[in-house]
């Protein structure tokens, strides 16, 4: 373990990226992640590596696209909008079996929105969100240590089923400062390169394609797809969870909107309330079966906090609701759920106010 | 009966299968051509395709090398991400009109702006051809397609655009030549250019063009051997055949773009 240091949450994520062993990044500027693309610009060529200055985020995702195919796992980082911009090749990825790094430090919307945090783009990040049935591994760090410690996660996921890991933060998770260590390694990945293009000699062509004209073998192609999705649900499931039993209420969060829940946690406590925390630290692969374990063995209510109108209220609600009631407060468009507004809402959920 | 002698053969770079191209269509000259070039190049073990959407997306299917698909009008991105992670590889891209000049119009200018070291081979064939028959951004005025039913107008449509004199507008690409394949005299002087800009390739020297006119019988509702005429005849003199850039011949200073 290196130093502590004091740092933004877009330089830690630029810092492990490296350290995982990112050597080409591609971006195009769009606020609040710019400080990624700033870093890698300044980092990228003190460890031989290669940074570009997209003509778009298009063309960043492709480039991301075409180093993948070469066995060079490579990163672009944007937000919400430009992140739309991409998904046409991150779904092109996907069917393309090719790991790839993708950070949305997101903003407001819809549409140009504002440059405030905002967790929006959640049903985006887990459903797909380009064309196709298809997934991607989804990350939510509500730390500077954790954009970085997921961001080295999210780079060994990619690689090892040859998928699109996206680290889903937002601005104030990429603004703000705290202190963070780095490993002075990671463990090497030795996953398969039978897939890659280096040239074709002493073996028969390899093509990276996502096209299957013949009937029936795209459908092939995407049950060999969904299998391999479900088995990471199975595997790659990631979460936090505290005073789960013995409860009045759970609060479920993630991100920038679970940090107040901490605080809310403590208020609650002075008031003679136990609240329980859950944090899907995968918002996908997404934790519904402990979830689900909670609610039937507990039966307390659950309260979900996020900074949208209520989005993984829904998988939370899937998972939940048969067992126990599911309560939902947000705020949109760069609002931030405070300690006290969530204090307050569990305060009439438990008819206390 | 006199012993019978091999003048030419299948290139080793082109697999031996049926062509799933229309008869009179340019895509089979000008795969033979690059397969000649890698072949002439021994590079078939190093050299990766990066096929675009359109016809000739299937362009894997014929040359023996190892390729990837791009999304429609990416394949300069994609490319880049190839030869930037690894330049040993002899990196191409195979675009047709609506994939390179259209939809990928972003893609292609900042790839040869930034002097991307790969090849791109254009087929202008002015018109979409896998979809059907629909305007490119190469039409020619008064061309009829599905699209411009009335023929293509310059108050509705603008006039057609010419990628060669385009991209050679820029100070960065090393190489950027128009050719033909409408004839056997014009495929040889093509088979140079394609030549060339390999060559500059592996050299190194940066970002290299070859827009090859080329026919779309099917589209075009000419036979074959009269769409090889309409190439000679309607899209040459819109679209001059020749050189328009050639770094190798000539120094650039740089000192006027410089803030130093």
């Amino acid at each position: 373990m290196g130093e502590k240091q004091l740092l933004a949450g877009n330089e830690a994520l630029g810092e492990a990226a490296i350290i995982a062993g990112c050597r080409h990044y591609f971006g195009y500027p769009i606020t609040p992640q710019n400080e990624i693309t700033a870093y890698m610009a300044r980092r990228l060529p003190e460890v031989d590596g290669v940074f570009i200055q997209s003509e778009s985020e298009i063309a960043a995702i492709n480039m991301v696209l075409g180093a993948g195919a070469t066995g060079h796992t490579a990163m672009t980082s944007s937000s919400s909008p430009g992140i739309s911009l991409k998904q046409e090749g991150i779904s092109y990825i996907t069917g393309d079996e090719v790991p790839a790094v993708v950070v949305n430090v997101s903003r407001g919307g819809p549409g140009l929105g504002n440059i405030a945090p905002s967790q929006s783009d959640y049903f985006q990040a887990t459903k797909g969100g380009g064309h196709g049935d298809y997934n991607i591994f989804v990350l939510a760090p509500h730390t500077v240590q954790e954009m970085a410690d997921l961001t080295i996660t999210a780079f060994d996921l990619a690689e090892k089923w040859r998928m699109v890991s996206m680290i889903l933060a937002d601005g104030v998770l990429g603004q703000m400062m705290e202190p963070c260590t780095f490993p002075d390694s990671v463990p090497e990945r030795n996953y398969p390169k039978d897939w890659i293009l280096d040239g074709k000699k002493g073996r028969e062509k390899r093509l990276i394609c996502s096209l299957y004209l013949v009937e029936g073998v795209l459908e092939k192609h995407n049950e060999k797809l969904q299998k391999k999705f479900k088995k990471a649900e199975k595997e790659e499931i990631r979460f936090e969870e505290k005073d789960v039993e013995g409860s009045d209420i759970l609060l479920v969060g993630y991100g920038t909107s679970f940090r107040g829940q901490i605080e809310a946690k403590r208020q609650l406590g002075e008031f003679g309330v136990k609240a329980g925390l859950f944090r899907p630290i995968t918002l996908w692969p997404f934790p519904y079966d402990r979830l689900s374990e909670i609610a039937e063995k507990t039966k307390m209510p659950a309260l979900v906090v996020e900074m949208n109108a209520g989005q993984m209220l829904e998988d939370v609600r899937m998972a939940y609701e048969r067992f126990a009631p599911v309560h939902f407060y947000g705020r949109l468009g760069g609002g931030i759920p405070t300690p006290e507004a969530v204090t307050a809402e569990v305060k009439k959920i438990l008819g206390k106010g | 009966m006199a012993k019978m002698k091999t003048v030419q053969t299948r290139p080793e770079a082109l697999i031996d299968v049926t062509t799933h191209y229309c008869p009179g269509c340019g895509h089979g000259i000008i795969h033979r051509l690059i397969a000649e070039v890698i072949d002439e190049f021994e590079i078939q073990d190093r050299t990766v395709l990066v096929a675009p959407v359109g016809c000739s997306v299937l362009a894997y299917n014929y040359l023996d090398v190892d390729a990837i698909e791009a999304a429609h009008g990416r394949a300069p991105a994609v490319a880049t991400g190839i030869k930037r992670a690894n330049p040993n590889l002899i990196v191409f891209t195979y675009q047709g009109d609506g994939d390179l000049a259209a939809i990928g119009t972003n893609e292609i200018i900042h790839a040869a702006n930034r002097g991307e070291n790969f090849t791109t081979i254009f087929v202008n064939n002015a018109i979409y051809g896998m979809t059907g028959g629909q305007l490119a951004p190469t039409t020619l005025i008064d061309q009829i397609t599905t699209t411009t039913p009335r023929g293509r107008s310059v108050g509705n449509e603008g006039y057609p655009i010419r990628v060669c004199e385009l991209v050679s507008s820029l100070i960065t690409p090393y190489y950027v030549e128009r050719v033909s394949v409408s004839n056997a005299k014009n495929v040889r002087k093509a088979k140079r250019a394609i030549k060339k800009a390999f060559q500059f390739q592996i050299e190194g020297r940066g970002f290299t063009l070859v827009e090859l006119l080329s026919s779309c019988p099917t589209n075009w509702s000419i036979e074959p051997v009269a769409s090889m005429k309409w190439v000679d005849e309607k899209m040459e003199p819109f679209f001059p055949l020749g050189v328009y850039r050639d770094r190798s011949k000539e120094e650039v200073d740089v000192s006027a773009a410089s803030c130093k």
